[in-house]
Formats: C-alpha cells, sequence, structure tokens
C-alpha cells in the first residue's frame, strides 16, 4: 500500500501524518488523532454518525479517504466548543433531551450547526429535512427536531 | 490484533475446504481461527429445547446461513485483516435452502440440522379452560391468518468485543458492549469449556443503543476469545454495519392463525391460536423465547377464559433470531388485534366496540389470565375513556367521513395491548413439558442487585445491574436516591457498568424486558431506605436523640424536636466512617448495602403449563388515522395517539422519550424494514440504503396519554414501559390501512410498491414498478449485493462510496 504524507488542520490544530492511502478519514481522525467523538455507525454515508465540518459544510467522514483532506480544515465535535463550556446546540440538546444513547449526537450536533450557519432560523420542515442524512434508532427524533430549534435560538445569543 | 471475520455467501452449504495459506502469506496477519480450532477448544452452545442440534461459535462443516462465519483472520490492524478475509478460500458445496415457513414445515424439506430429521424443533399444545365447548357455542366463528416479518432495531452502534486469553489462567478477560441477559454468562462459559469464574465480563457504562440486539454480541464473546487464544495476545472486533445487517441477529418471523368463536355481540368465548416461529438458522439462546416470553398474556387485555395454542419453532436458512424490542409481542399481538379488527368488520359493528365488549373489567385485578399471567393492576376503561376525550377521536371520526367523502383513502386503526415487563426467567422452561421441566429443576424469578454506599464525604455512589444504552437509568436513580436522603443529586454517582468479578449480578441482571422501572429503581429504592434507616439510626445516638425524631433535609441532619441540634449529611456520613464508636452496637457497621430483590409472584411453570411470564403487566391503548396516496401507495400516518398505563412514573420526560423512540422504530417496522432474502437465500438488505430506517421525515409526532395504577407488586408501583409501542404500533397501523382500504391481507411492512399492488387495478400499473429503488445509492446497492458473492465486496463498497458524500 502506498504511503502519502498528508498536512491536516483539525480543530485549529496543524496535524502532518504520514499515512496509508487507503486510510478512511474517520479513521484517520479517530485512530490517529485519537479524537473518538465522531462516531463509525454505518461505513457507508447513510447514518451520519461520522459527521465532521470541511470550511462549515458536513461531511461524512466514512465516505472520504484521509489524503483526500491534504490542506482541509476540518472540525470534528471536540472542537466546537473551548472544552469548559459546551456549545449552545449541545447545551440546547440536552436541555431539550435530545439524546438518549448519544452515539448519533455528534453527527446531529455537527450537522445542526452547519444547517444553521446556512439558515440561522430554521422551520420544523427545515430541519427535518436537513436531517435526512443522519439515522438516530433511540429518540424518534422528536426532541432532536425540538433541541435544533432551540439551539438556533440560543446561537443567536 | 484485530479480527475480521470470513462468512458464508451463501444461505446453505457444506464446508468442503478452507485454504488458508494465501491470507497467512499478507504481510501483518498472525493467525486465521478455524472450524479445526473451534472443535478442539469449544463445545457447541447449550440449546433450549432437547434437539440434536450443534451451534458452533463458527459454522463448523456447514454453513446455514449467508454471513455466517467460517474463520477469523487475526492481524496487526483491521485494514490488513479485512484485506485477507479476501484471501481465504473457502470451497463450499452448495444444498438447497429453505428461506420461509412453508417451505421451511414441507415433508420433502430440505433439513438444516440432519440429526433433527426435521426443521420444526419443538412443538407444544396448550389447553387452557375448554376450548372445543366455546366453539360449540359460539354463533359465529371469525379466522385471521397473519405474518410477522423478521426485522430488527439496528442500535446505531454495531458490537465490540475485546477478548483476552492468560494461558496462565486459562482464563479470558472480555470487555463487549453486551447488554445481558447475564443468564448467556453460563452460556459463553460452558462453550468456552471453563468455570464460570475464568470468564471474567465486563460491559462499559455507556453503550450506542441496543433495545435487545446486543444480546447476541454474545455469540461473537466466544469466538474472539479463542481467537486470543490462538494468537495468545488481546483480539479486537469491531462489528460494521454489514456484518450487523446481514448476521448479527432478527426479530424472530411469525406466521400465526388465530380462530375465535364469538357470540353475536363480539364476545370472545374462546381462541384458537396456531403460532410458527421462524428462528433462522441456529436456536440460539434464549430462543425460543420469543414465543413464550407473551404466554401469561395470551390473552391480551380480554377477559376470553378458553383458550388452545399449538407452538411450532421453525428453522430456516437465515439469521438467528434473538432479543429485539417487543420481544414476542409484535408477533402476538399482530394477530390478536387484527383478529378484533376482522370481528368487527364481520359483525359491522365499530372496531371500538368490539374492544371494550371484550375488555377487563375495571375491577378484576389482580386477574389470572388462563394461561397463568398474573396482571397486577390497570383501568383499561379510564385509559380508553382518556384517550377518547384527550387524543380527540371525535375528530378524527369526523376527518374520516370529510377524506372519504372526496375519494380519499383514510382509515382509522385501534390497538389495545398488555405491556409485560420483569420476564420471570422461567418462562422460558414452558417450551418443556411438565416431565421435561421437572427432571430439569424448576426455574423461576429474576432478581435485581443494586448496591448503594456513602463515601466519607458524604457522596453516595449506586450500582446498578441494568447495563442501559441510554435509556437515562442513571439519571432516574440519581433523583431517587437523592429523594431519599433528602441530599442534592449532583452529590450521587450512578454505575451501570458491570464486571462479572466484582459486582453484584444474577442470570437476570441485564437490560431487557423493561425491567428498569418496576424491578431496579424498586431495588435501588429498598436498598437505599435500608441504609437510609441505619443511617436515621446512627444519627439519632450520634444527636442524643430518638430515632423518629431525626429529619433529613436538604443536606443537613437534625432533631424535630430541636432544629439547632444539627449536624451536615457530610458529617455524618465521614464520622460513621472514621468513629466507629458511634455506630450503635450490633449494627453492621459499614454504610453500604447490597440489596437483591425478586417477586413471589414469579413461579416456575406448573403441571398445567401455567406461568406468570412477567412480574408487571402495563397497558397500552393506540389508535391512530392514515391516509393512503392513491398515486404511489404510500402511507401517511395523519394522526397518533398512544395512551399508556406504565403505573407510578419516575421520570415523565425519560418514559415519554422511550415512547417516542419505541414509536418511531415501530413506524419502522409498519412501513419499511424488513431483512429480505431472495429465494435461493441470497441476502437482500445489506446496507442502510436497503434496509431502510425512518429519517427524522418520516417519524409523525405521537400525541402521548397516560394514567396511572400502580403496580402492587413492584417496590415503586412502577411497570416496565419501553417496549409498548413496538407491540402496539405496528398492529395499529396496519388496522387503520385495513380499513382505509378495506381489505384483510395487510403483510409489514407495507411499503409504497406493496400498498399500490393491493389499491391499483391492473391497467394503470405504472410503467416503473420497482419504487422502492429510486436514487443512486440505492442502485449501488443492489450492484453490492451481487458483489459481495463475488468477494469483492468491500473494495467495491468503498470506491464507489468514496464518490458520493
Ligand atoms: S459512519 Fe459515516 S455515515 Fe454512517
Ligand atoms: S441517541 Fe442513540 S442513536 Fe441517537
Amino acid at each position: 500500500m502506498e504511503n502519502k504524507t498528508i498536512k491536516i488542520n483539525i480543530n485549529g490544530k496543524d496535524f502532518e501524518e504520514n499515512i496509508n492511502s487507503n486510510l478512511l478519514l474517520i479513521d484517520f481522525i479517530r485512530e490517529k488523532i485519537k479524537l473518538t467523538g465522531s462516531h463509525i455507525g454505518c461505513d457507508t454515508s447513510q447514518c451520519g454518525s461520522c459527521m465532521v465540518l470541511y470550511n462549515d459544510i458536513c461531511l461524512k467522514s466514512c465516505s472520504v479517504l484521509a489524503i483526500q483532506m491534504d490542506g482541509a480544515k476540518i472540525t470534528t465535535i471536540e472542537g466546537i466548543s473551548d472544552g469548559d463550556n459546551l456549545h449552545p446546540m449541545q447545551e440546547s440538546f440536552r436541555e431539550c433531551h435530545g439524546l438518549q444513547c448519544g452515539f448519533c449526537t455528534p453527527g446531529m450536533i455537527i450537522s445542526a450547526i452547519a444547517l444553521i450557519k446556512e439558515k440561522p432560523t430554521p422551520s420544523e420542515k427545515d430541519i427535518r429535512e436537513h436531517l435526512e442524512g443522519n439515522l438516530c434508532r433511540c429518540t424518534g427524533y422528536e426532541n432532536i427536531v425540538k433541541s435544533i430549534s432551540a439551539g438556533a435560538e440560543k446561537m443567536k445569543g | 490484533m484485530h479480527a475480521s471475520f470470513v462468512r458464508s455467501p451463501y444461505s446453505h452449504a457444506k464446508i468442503l475446504k478452507i485454504n488458508i495459506s494465501e491470507a497467512l502469506k499478507l504481510d501483518g496477519v498472525e493467525a486465521v481461527l478455524t472450524g479445526e480450532d473451534v472443535i478442539k477448544w469449544s463445545e457447541p452452545f447449550v440449546v433450549g429445547v432437547k434437539q440434536p442440534m450443534e451451534h458452533w461459535c463458527l459454522g463448523v462443516k456447514k454453513v446455514r446461513y449467508v454471513g455466517e462465519p467460517v474463520a477469523i483472520v487475526i492481524a496487526r490492524d483491521r485494514y490488513i485483516a479485512e484485506d485477507a478475509t479476501e484471501l481465504v478460500n473457502v470451497e463450499y458445496d452448495l444444498l438447497p435452502p429453505v428461506m420461509n415457513i412453508e417451505s421451511s414445515i414441507k415433508s420433502n424439506a430440505p433439513i438444516l440440522h440432519e440429526k433433527v430429521k426435521s426443521n420444526i424443533v419443538s412443538e407444544r399444545n396448550f389447553n387452557y379452560g375448554n376450548v372445543e365447548k366455546a366453539f360449540s357455542l359460539a354463533n359465529n366463528i371469525v379466522e385471521i391468518d397473519v405474518e410477522y416479518p423478521r426485522n430488527s432495531c439496528t442500535p446505531i452502534e454495531c458490537f465490540n468485543v475485546i477478548s483476552e486469553y492468560s494461558d496462565e489462567n486459562k482464563s479470558y478477560n472480555v470487555l463487549s458492549n453486551f447488554q445481558g441477559p447475564m443468564a448467556l454468562h453460563p452460556v459463553m462459559a460452558m462453550a468456552l469449556k471453563i468455570p464460570g469464574n475464568k470468564l471474567r465480563l465486563r460491559a462499559p457504562q455507556n453503550s450506542g443503543g441496543s433495545f435487545g440486539v446486543k444480546q447476541a454480541v454474545f455469540y461473537y464473546i466466544v469466538s474472539i476469545s479463542l481467537a486470543s487464544k490462538k494468537v495468545g495476545r488481546p483480539v479486537k472486533w469491531v462489528e460494521d454495519r454489514l456484518e450487523h445487517l446481514i448476521a448479527a441477529t432478527s426479530a424472530t418471523g411469525r406466521k400465526s392463525k388465530i380462530s375465535a368463536a364469538i357470540t353475536k355481540d363480539g364476545l370472545l368465548l374462546g381462541l384458537k391460536i396456531i403460532q410458527y416461529d421462524d428462528c433462522g438458522a441456529y436456536l440460539r439462546a434464549p430462543e425460543p423465547a420469543s414465543l413464550y416470553r407473551m404466554h401469561g398474556n395470551l390473552s391480551g387485555a380480554y377477559s376470553v377464559k378458553n383458550i388452545s395454542l399449538k407452538n411450532y419453532v421453525v428453522l430456516t436458512n437465515k439469521t438467528p433470531s434473538g432479543l429485539n424490542r417487543g420481544f414476542g409481542g409484535p408477533q402476538l399481538y399482530f394477530g390478536l388485534e387484527r383478529l378484533m379488527h376482522k370481528i368487527s368488520k364481520v359483525l359491522n359493528k365499530p372496531h371500538l366496540q368490539i374492544i371494550k365488549t371484550n375488555l377487563l373489567p375495571q375491577n378484576s385485578f389482580p386477574y389470572k389470565t388462563p394461561s397463568g399471567g398474573i396482571l397486577d393492576s390497570g383501568n383499561y376503561q379510564k385509559a380508553i375513556q382518556k384517550a377518547e376525550k384527550d387524543g380527540g377521536l371525535e375528530e378524527l371520526e369526523k376527518r374520516r367521513r370529510g377524506k372519504r367523502k372526496v375519494g380519499k383513502l383514510y382509515g382509522i386503526g385501534f390497538a389495545a395491548v398488555v405491556e409485560p415487563s420483569i420476564s420471570n426467567m422461567g418462562y422460558i422452561s414452558t417450551v418443556l413439558s411438565h416431565e421435561e421441566r421437572l427432571k430439569a429443576g424448576p426455574k423461576n424469578g429474576a432478581y435485581a442487585c443494586a448496591t448503594v454506599s456513602i463515601d466519607p464525604l458524604g457522596s453516595i455512589s449506586v450500582t446498578i445491574d441494568s447495563l442501559p444504552q441510554g435509556q437515562g437509568h442513571q439519571t432516574v436513580v440519581q433523583q431517587l436516591v437523592a429523594s431519599v436522603f433528602s441530599i442534592d443529586p449532583k452529590n450521587i454517582t450512578v454505575s451501570s457498568d458491570l464486571d462479572t468479578h466484582k459486582d453484584g449480578w444474577s442470570i437476570a441482571a441485564g437490560n431487557y424486558s423493561s425491567r428498569f422501572g418496576g424491578a431496579v429503581a424498586g431495588t435501588v429504592y429498598l436498598a437505599a431506605q435500608k441504609l437510609f434507616l441505619k443511617l436515621k439510626t446512627i444519627a439519632a445516638k450520634n444527636m442524643n436523640i430518638n430515632v423518629e425524631d431525626v429529619i433529613f433535609q436538604n443536606d443537613l441532619v437534625f432533631s424535630k424536636n430541636n432544629p439547632d441540634n444539627k449536624i451536615t449529611f457530610s458529617r455524618l456520613a465521614g464520622s460513621s466512617h472514621w468513629s466507629p464508636d458511634t455506630i450503635p452496637d450490633a449494627m453492621a457497621p459499614p454504610l453500604r448495602e447490597t440489596l437483591y430483590w425478586t417477586m413471589p409472584q414469579h413461579k416456575a411453570p406448573n403441571e398445567k403449563d401455567e406461568i406468570n411470564s412477567s412480574g408487571s403487566y402495563g397497558f397500552i391503548f393506540d389508535y391512530c388515522g392514515v391516509e393512503i396516496d392513491q398515486n404511489t401507495g404510500k402511507v401517511i400516518i395523519d394522526k397518533y395517539v398512544t395512551t399508556h398505563d406504565a403505573g407510578t412514573l419516575l421520570h415523565p420526560e425519560i418514559v415519554n422519550g422511550q415512547i417516542q423512540g419505541a414509536f418511531a422504530q415501530a413506524v419502522g417496522a409498519s412501513l419499511y424494514e424488513e431483512f429480505k432474502y431472495a429465494d435461493n437465500g441470497e441476502f437482500l438488505s445489506g446496507t442502510f440504503a436497503d434496509y431502510l430506517v425512518p429519517t427524522a421525515n418520516e417519524i409523525p409526532e405521537a400525541c402521548i396519554l397516560h394514567i396511572s395504577t400502580p403496580s402492587p407488586f413492584t417496590p415503586l408501583g412502577s411497570k416496565g414501559v419501553g417496549e409498548g409501542n413496538s407491540m402496539s404500533t405496528p398492529v395499529c397501523i396496519a388496522n387503520a390501512i385495513s380499513d382505509a382500504i378495506e381489505q384483510d391481507k395487510i403483510t409489514l411492512p407495507m411499503t409504497p410498491p406493496k400498498l399500490w399492488g393491493l389499491i391499483s387495478k391492473k391497467e394503470d400499473l405504472p410503467k416503473n414498478l420497482n419504487l422502492e429503488i429510486t436514487d443512486e445509492k440505492k442502485k449501488i446497492s443492489v450492484e453490492l449485493y451481487q458483489n459481495y458473492t463475488n468477494k469483492k465486496f468491500w473494495k467495491y463498497i468503498k470506491n464507489k462510496l468514496r464518490n458520493i458524500v
């Protein structure tokens, strides 16, 4: 397997790593950088558990190779807040009971933040449509949708 | 080291040869575990029925379902292990598969387990009351044939196992996201040919969903443990989604036929029930429990006294079945509640009237069912009344009239369901005859275990045995214990991880049968109370007052008569640790209580085959309005009302979260989800593009209502609530569809093409009938199946999907 060195910025920090060219971005993030907040739920780009932000756009990191991300700036769930306080969207998930097992939650929150960037005041329908690529098996979505509405308000400050 | 499985692409075949030499040549590959090792180092899993079946932790000599593991590659990293699985060359001799119950029970069917000589591995008849007499007195006999599909709640996190073999101790140390029941611990230890204490099993505090499904990881704990033995190092395996969908587990499929003897008013005089369960290729523990979990509540919410039942356990060339939210409930109630609907159609009376005619009267609790269940409490009439009024049934009926007037297909469905919780572990032995049970020794009960302890700084630690995966057990316990000691919940930590070497557990430990609310929370409460009394006695001695005068309030302890005579909670706790002298004589000193609790109502099945299969029984009454899009066959759930009686509600928000979650999964089961196989046994649901889990767009908001009749049998009066909608919703939606299209034969999932086939006439067949396969991803997945059998699956999927983000 061919090796390649890539430079990548994750959560504001620069990394330079020599990696196998078949390494998926999600495995790079979890195994090399040891940020395990992004999860793997399907491997085939349906569930959204592995979502990260790539220039404010949400990206399913199970479906790109790490080498394709050479030079990219990535934000994972660990990078959305300062580490002491929760991001308003996280707070809102907590308050609105927007998670049960929490496995889908990092992806949901990344997805929600990307939505709010695009549409600061999304309607319920907007939210539901936007979540098309994020599966949750625990909550039935009801409280996730509520969390995102409330989070959008909070993000206005 | 990392493990990757070599799996059978065929549903039924003899294994002729496994050639591992090419795989071993790949740099980074350490070893390959095959059937030879498995025969040497392990035993087949024990089976719940007395039959000569062998279920090893890898396919040995034969494979019986697509995805059955035949070898494990153990390598330095997972990528290498996965690549090497393609280099393992397995030669098969194909056998004809049996893919459904009908073909499996035919006399000339290919046999899965030759020594059994039949694919029906268990057959039992039961008779309660006098069914023949009931049928001879009937004004009318109504019959229904139904099928319930194989599906799964597919947690978003898949299975994980890390096992470490110690050659020195001949023991295994396992960390896995197993969810219990711990009754499977002896099953694993026996398969590994070791005493129980040589299998240390740890399950983590958090796990990404389970819904019963992660029970099935036990099968892999054994094979990964052998893999560790093979290489003498710890081995890790993380299941991927394809493996999960193809081979993890499935709810049992069921075919049932129910006949009802009724009066002219629709009163049930007797029921004849025949059930065939499709348990897949092996009867894997705790199966055939699906068929018996509902045994005590066979008659549902109704007062019918005469029941005959024939149960058959059937094997097919599919993934072995196992726990899945609702476990036996969706299957039973799909038949029973479709029957009630049919009776209403036959008699031309409102469906709800037929339900009400048959409901158990208000004052009949605790009620002994014909099959031995003891329904602890309830007020079914009150729940229905509330649902009608607060849910707006009249409005909904008006809406149906309006829709129908303008030519729409609109229907209303109902379902009344008894939701059992806290399984009596002895119910599974109902599959054996009374004589067999006598020989095996009685089985009954289900211990819950909790430990509450106070440290020298006055904070409290609680350990529970319920192994939750997101159901908020920790939160509930924290609040419960805080209320007992009147301290800040922040000072309470709850551990829900489990270590078989250190924690209190019994075979009943785990997260299943909705046992938390009734059993586990109750046990915590009793343990906390006991410790509280102890602490109160210590406080009385300390403060020189009578025990009954000690008051605990807001982290303070003081005298009722003299509030100035006080001490902080943490000080009291500290002194009990630091100065044993302050502890009254004859009192066990440590500030720690471990309590085991079980129910006296949990008896073993008796000679009449009566069994109180659960400890507590809630009630659910649902109704919904659905509209069918006549152009596409799509079902639109217009309104859904679900009313629950789960006794005392410990945490209403968490309860509603459970209801919403179960409801969403049940909508999936009703309309989208099914493990599909082609007739030749090929598996057709290998990705989430084919096994369609609902997204936020498909799940409507349900109107949730509650009434509460506390259980007299559980310490807090609470009952399980997590599985109810898995039982009530599929049949409620099916009844609404049946009402809308005025047809009887409703099979789930009611996908648009299926429904469209029912409502359309031949002449307006659409050009593209393949409605389910619409977008790019779905097309890919069809190609994927073909490629899977060509063993290029992984490379293919990754290359394809890398380009679609
Ligand atoms: S793991 Fe990437 S979308 Fe599911
Ligand atoms: S909270 Fe468990 S999958 Fe969403």
